[in-house]
């Protein structure tokens, strides 16, 4: 195994600066995983290394949105994190080429000044 | 939840929310009997707190009155004619063992465990995981910390080494 995957891993610069790259974190509480949560975290992974894209992509627990789940938190370099609701593939697929590549906004965004009925 | 991997994903998020910094996912075959092991050092529950864990309102979450995760698995395995088991010690840990009675039918399917267990060793990227696959006397072990040394530094959450861990995992389970 360690042989196989120094070879696979192109030993680019060390990580020291993990800020420098995009972080994603995808909320994986019973109702992500419920809804599909692992599926959009599989397919995140898999898109972002076909493309080459350096990014860390990391698990949390409830962000207290279980009714938009899958969720995901993304953080671009240099930018405020932002958390996008109903996440499955397609619409990681979105995010991917508009967000992640581009920094263009899409929809789905959910705002932290909202408030759910718990909050009230 | 659908499959027996999305009962471990669920379990081993309690075990990182009680602050584990080391979880041991053991997962052991024989005949008809699977039995699931999810061990943490977590804060532990105290012994009244173990007696009511399985009860779906009974939780230690302070955004919801509600926690699903081990009442689902208790539902799960006990429809199979197995069951569950849950032991801890505050300060210690907690573990928390399944039985599955595979040739009944209710017996969720297992699921994709491959790519469930790789995304928990790459999402945790803080967090020690120690995979074990017992079946037929072969014993397969891997960890997160083993991974990590091999890597030397890039982050065991770069979506390069999650392919390659999940691949990995693929030609075990």
């Amino acid at each position: 195994m360690r042989d196989e995957l120094k070879g696979k891993i192109k030993l680019r610069e060390k990580s020291d600066h993990p800020e420098s790259m995009v972080q994603i974190k995808v909320s994986m509480a019973t109702c992500g995983i419920a809804s599909g949560a692992r599926e959009t975290m599989n397919y995140m992974i898999d898109e972002l290394d076909s493309q080459a894209i350096d990014a860390v992509v990391t698990q949390t627990g409830c962000m207290g949105y279980c009714y938009a789940e899958p969720t995901i938190e993304v953080t671009l370099p240099g930018e405020k994190p932002l958390v996008f609701g109903n996440v499955n593939t397609k619409k990681a697929s979105e995010i991917i080429e508009k967000y992640i590549k581009n920094g263009e906004l899409v929809d789905g965004i959910i705002p932290d000044s909202y408030e759910t009925i718990n909050d009230k | 939840m659908k499959d027996l991997s999305m009962h471990i994903l669920d379990i081993v998020e309690n075990s990182i929310k009680a602050g584990a910094k080391q979880v041991e996912v053991e997962l052991r075959y024989a005949d008809n009997r699977q039995e699931i092991t999810i061990s943490d050092n977590g804060c532990g529950m105290d012994a009244e707190m173990v007696k009511r864990i399985t009860d779906p309102y009974t939780t230690s979450r302070t955004s919801r009155k509600v926690g699903l995760g081990l009442s689902l698995l208790k539902m799960n395995a006990e429809q199979t004619g197995g069951s569950i088991m849950i032991s801890s010690e505050q300060g210690r840990g907690t573990t928390v063992k399944a039985v599955f009675m595979t040739n009944h039918i209710d017996c969720v399917p297992p699921g994709d465990l491959a790519s469930s267990l790789s995304i928990l060793m790459t999402g945790n990227p803080e967090v020690n995981f120690v995979i074990r696959l017992i079946k037929d006397d072969n014993v397969f072990e891997v960890s997160s910390d083993e991974i990590n040394e091999v890597l030397d530094g890039i982050p065991i959450s770069h979506p390069k080494v999650g392919v390659f861990v999940r691949n990995m995992l693929k030609e075990v389970f």
